[in-house]
């Protein structure tokens, strides 16, 4: 339970750093916060008014101090060119990076388990010579880049697949939910799933396939062999399920990194989520919602490493046992 | 004077640690590191004598023969990968990009190398609060989403190559020191470092002499994985139309294309070349590494 604690305090300690670090250098950066606000119409008096109404008069500690207040209750300030809070802005495109965070997580990971492991169990076949190469391809192509290229073929050329956005132009829904579940919802969705879980794929798949070798020599596979397991009860039962522990943790902090690495992809299918809100936030140079899109996904990712921690207490004893003693 | 010199002066020039000299052998013992080193050399050369294998300027707007431009041409021999919608060469535009790719590449890989292994090591080394002080930075550093970060330093700073370099090897150095601060802690402890301690040898020989060239390889490693990620990143970064839009870079050339419809219209021969040439470049990478891994650290092979 300490240990617990300590990972928190860690992780919730590098979280407020990086929110310090943002504070002061988007205020370092040139122009005013209050460029949105103030126009030719108001005299100087006025834009004084204006500076106190908002604070920025008080010096710049005074200032992080109310602004970490305002973050702890939620509010991020206005969008310079929305007019809108941050917060609502950012809350409805959150649903849209997170379903197709998880959802290609979840298809890379199923797929690169299993691949993994059975490249292992033919560990020294011309197959494995062939596939690890390519999935090592896989992973060193920019993530945008595979997303080109099967636009272009997929969707503009077989035209199989929507060739951007969340829904097609014209259709009206009566609720949020009732858009995800839609079947138009679905077919946009498709590519840039299909392209996130083709780059994801690798990491699961060479790490299943690495700690598979290494588990098929430990000692309690090869009394599982004495026993007169079958290798399927083997691999499965045992060697497997040991190897897939470091998997389920990378699974956790993947969720975190690829919430950044989405901002790429988002891009490329214009898919409405919080990495192309960030992109548009900074060409325009929208300070607050910039700021509050960058700390979504820094926060996103904070709590996804505190909870590899923990799923790597929890799965690994020798963890936590080990640095008890 | 030729009796008492004799012996001497072989044995200096090669007076390589042991640790050096197998990391320079090294890629001969692992056909994929071989791999490695044969791809970045390919791209070494095209990107020295680029002027030669494309004397055409990548961004002049050419004209066919009847003083038309000389737009979305398929390729050709005169055009090998045919021509961009505004008329220029993309064989040219390729070739050249090499030089920003090998230059951002490998000006991120010496940084991230450097301020890894010099902070790896003090940091292994001395212990106590600047060990403390230093993993803390390591640790806040590793806390930024990496490519988030890259855009908004670059959206506001400029999209100077300097600053996506830099933005690179600020966020990438953690990675190096946090692993070679642990070898260090063990080599460390060796008999021969404690030799050298007894003898009186200074701190800094010591951790200079002895251990550093042990902890060599990681910091190839390290060089070599930031290499792929350097080019992948300025890539992402030019994608997302925050680059330098008068420099040639295959990520220039994946965003032109994109923002002018390449895709729509079919032209695999504008956008899939740049993409192979930077997996090559990546896969260079991963390979040097897995064959320093492979050769110098079993345990860490894999990941």
């Amino acid at each position: 339970m300490k240990l617990v604690l300590e990972r928190f305090a860690h992780n919730a300690l590098a979280l407020l750093a990086v929110t310090t670090i943002l504070f002061f250098m988007f205020r370092l950066m040139p122009g005013t916060p209050l460029a949105a606000f103030i126009n030719e119409n108001l005299n100087a008096d006025q834009q004084q008014a204006m500076l106190q109404q908002f604070g920025l008069d008080k010096p710049l500690w005074q200032q992080y101090f109310i602004y970490l207040g305002n973050l702890l209750g939620g509010q991020m300030g206005l969008s310079f060119f929305q007019r809108r809070p941050v917060t609502d802005i950012l809350l409805e495109v959150l649903p849209n990076s997170i379903i197709l965070t998880l959802t290609s997580l979840i298809i890379a990971y199923v797929f690169g388990v299993l691949a993994g492991a059975w490249l292992a169990w033919k560990r020294g076949s011309w197959l494995e010579r062939v596939a690890v190469p390519v999935v090592l391809a896989t992973r060193a192509a920019p993530e945008f880049w595979i997303g080109m290229v099967l636009l272009a073929f997929l969707s503009f050329n077989l035209g199989w697949f929507p060739s951007g956005g969340a829904s097609s132009p014209g259709l009206a829904y009566t609720s949020n939910w009732q858009r995800i579940l839609s079947l138009d919802y679905v077919q946009h969705l498709a590519l840039p799933v299909i392209t996130l879980a083709l780059y994801l794929q690798g990491l699961p798949l060479l790490l299943m396939r690495s700690n598979m070798l290494e588990v098929m020599h430990e000692e309690f596979v090869t009394m599982a062999r004495m026993k007169g397991l079958s290798e399927w009860r083997i691999v499965i039962g045992h060697a497997a399920r040991n190897a897939l522990l470091p998997v389920v943790t990378a699974f956790a902090l993947g969720v975190g990194l690829s919430m950044g690495g989405n901002v790429v992809i988002e891009t490329v299918f214009s898919w409405p989520g919080i990495g192309r809100m960030l992109v548009q936030a900074v060409s325009v140079h929208d300070y607050p919602l910039a700021q509050g899109a960058f700390l979504m996904i820094a926060l996103v990712l904070a709590l996804m490493n505190f909870v590899a921690d923990l799923l790597y207490m929890v799965l690994d004893p020798r963890v936590s046992h080990g640095r008890k003693s | 004077m030729a009796e008492r010199a004799e012996p001497l002066p072989a044995r200096r020039t090669w007076r390589l640690s042991p640790g050096v000299k197998r990391l320079l052998a090294m890629p001969l013992r692992d056909p994929f590191a071989f791999a490695g080193i044969v791809i970045y050399l390919a791209f070494a050369l095209v990107a020295l004598s680029a002027d030669r294998l494309a004397p055409v300027d990548p961004m002049e707007i050419l004209f066919t023969k009847a003083g038309k431009v000389a737009a979305n041409m398929p390729p050709s021999a005169e055009f090998l990968l045919g021509t961009t919608n505004l008329g220029r060469d993309i064989y040219a535009q390729l070739v050249h990009g090499t030089r920003s790719a090998l230059a951002v590449g490998l000006s991120a890989a010496v940084i991230v190398a450097t301020v890894g292994t010099v902070v790896g090591l003090v940091s292994g080394y001395f212990g106590g609060w600047i060990d403390a002080l230093l993993m803390r930075i390591a640790d806040m550093a590793l806390s930024l989403p990496f490519l988030p970060f890259v855009i908004v330093l670059t959206g506001f700073l400029g999209a100077e190559t300097e600053n996506i370099v830099a933005a690179v090897a600020l966020l990438l150095w953690p990675n190096s020191a946090r692993v070679i601060r642990s070898q260090v802690l063990s080599l460390r402890e060796r008999a021969y470092v404690e030799a050298a301690r007894v003898t009186g040898a200074n701190q800094w020989r010591i951790l200079f002499v002895h251990i550093a060239p042990n902890i060599l390889p990681l910091s190839f490693v390290y060089a070599a994985i930031a290499i792929g990620w350097a080019i992948i990143t300025e890539a992402s970064v030019n994608f997302l139309g925050f680059g330098d839009p008068t420099s040639v870079s295959w990520g220039m050339m994946l965003q032109d294309a994109f923002s002018s419809q390449a895709l729509s219209r079919g032209q695999y021969a504008w956008f899939v070349p740049p993409g192979l040439c930077i997996i090559l470049v990546v896969v260079a990478g991963f390979f040097i590494s897995r064959g320093y891994e492979e050769v110098f650290m079993p345990r860490l092979r894999g990941r």
